[in-house]
């Protein structure tokens, strides 16, 4: 997606994104989803969690970067997105240390 | 006279600021779901085989189907503020009255979902439910929980693209103010506007003593060419958190409907 046109903003010298990202960036997402409706059909077990979680990742990663702009804001956005993320997992990750091993 | 040099007074307006403050909200909601993304993960693996069962129950292609909707209208969302950013109002509108349509669509399919569920017993604390292992009311007590919080901030986010969509549908007002003539110059005279030809249109009351500040306030529309992005913080703000109920669905539909 990286050849995707962007057109420099006259005023704050921002970068405006072309249509034809969004419009890539969609039709990624519903490839994805068929990914996982599909890899959900196949009955992998423990491995359908994981992929499921993490093909969501992905179309979250999808929305994040390009629906709300993460990839062309200023890096103290992603920065705050990423600590963010950060202190959900620490959270998950310490409550799975007690429930794990209890 | 210097008072009169023309001093113009804008509106303040912190777009980076607004924008930050939005983005900080929404790590607000990503941590009240996180809670309950916790809480069903937890369960999940203390209750695998109750969860495994339990989720047969929901209908995966109404599942689908709402996943289909909501990305659909994350596209249309992204492409008003897209379109606004390039002056075409109309289509802007359009786009967000789209994206207010399928918002809509989602919920009524919610609606028909849970009414389903209801009719075969299937509600909080419901007699048939607690006849079935605890795993199973505990996957139904997190189904309701998370889809009602996120359906709620669909209808959320439904009322806050409908107000934007009306605040953009007007063209915003700038506004100049040429402010602070000195009284005293103009004291015991009246202030008038005058046409190019010199005639009169609007005459003021005589300046006298109650009177102590005399301003000019100039409001004028914007041509589209004016249309610069910091305007439409609302919109674009109103968008950022459309995505994210969306980004929560996300989540919410492998977990509930693929994982059986």
């Amino acid at each position: 997606m990286a050849g995707g046109k962007t057109v420099k903003d006259e005023h704050s010298g921002e970068q405006h994104v072309g249509y034809d990202v969004y419009i890539l960036a969609w039709v990624a997402l519903l490839i994805l989803t068929a990914v996982t409706v599909t890899v959900a059909g196949l009955h992998l077990g423990r491995l359908s969690v994981l992929t499921a979680v993490a093909i969501a990742g992905v179309k979250a990663s999808v929305v994040l970067f390009f629906f709300m702009h993460l990839k062309y804001e200023k890096p103290l956005f992603r920065t705050m997105v990423y600590v963010t993320l950060g202190a959900l997992v620490v959270f998950i990750g310490l409550t799975f240390t007690d429930i794990l091993f209890r | 006279m210097s008072a009169t040099t023309g001093l113009a007074i804008g509106h303040h307006r912190d777009y980076a600021g607004a924008k930050i403050g939005m983005w900080v909200f929404l790590f607000t909601e990503l941590l009240l779901f996180g809670g309950m993304f916790l809480l069903y993960s937890v369960y999940r693996t203390t209750h695998a085989e109750d969860f495994h069962y339990a989720a047969q129950e929901l209908d995966t292609l109404v599942g689908t189907m709402n996943t289909l909707i909501l990305l659909t209208s994350s596209l249309t969302m992204v492409l008003a503020v897209a379109t606004m950013h390039a002056a075409k109002r109309k289509t802007a509108i359009a786009l967000l009255a789209l994206t207010i349509a399928l918002g809509l669509w989602f919920l009524v399919n919610k609606y028909f979902e849970w009414g389903a569920k209801f009719e075969h017993g299937i509600y909080p604390n419901s007699e048939f439910l607690l006849q079935h292992p605890k795993g199973e009311i505990l996957f139904f007590g997190l189904y309701f929980s998370m889809t009602g919080l996120h359906g709620l901030h669909v209808i959320v986010g439904v009322i806050l693209l409908t107000v934007t969509a009306f605040k953009t549908a007007k063209r915003p007002y700038e506004e100049v103010v040429f402010g602070g003539a000195g009284v005293a110059a103009i004291d015991g005279a009246r202030v008038a506007l005058l046409d190019p030809a010199g005639k009169p249109l609007w005459s003021s009351d005589p300046i006298d003593d109650s009177v102590d500040n005399v301003a000019v306030r100039l409001k004028y529309r914007p041509l589209p060419r004016r249309v610069r992005k910091e305007d439409y913080a609302l919109l674009e703000n109103a968008g950022l958190y459309w995505h994210l109920v969306d980004i929560i669905w996300i989540f919410l539909f492998p977990l509930f409907y693929l994982i059986t």
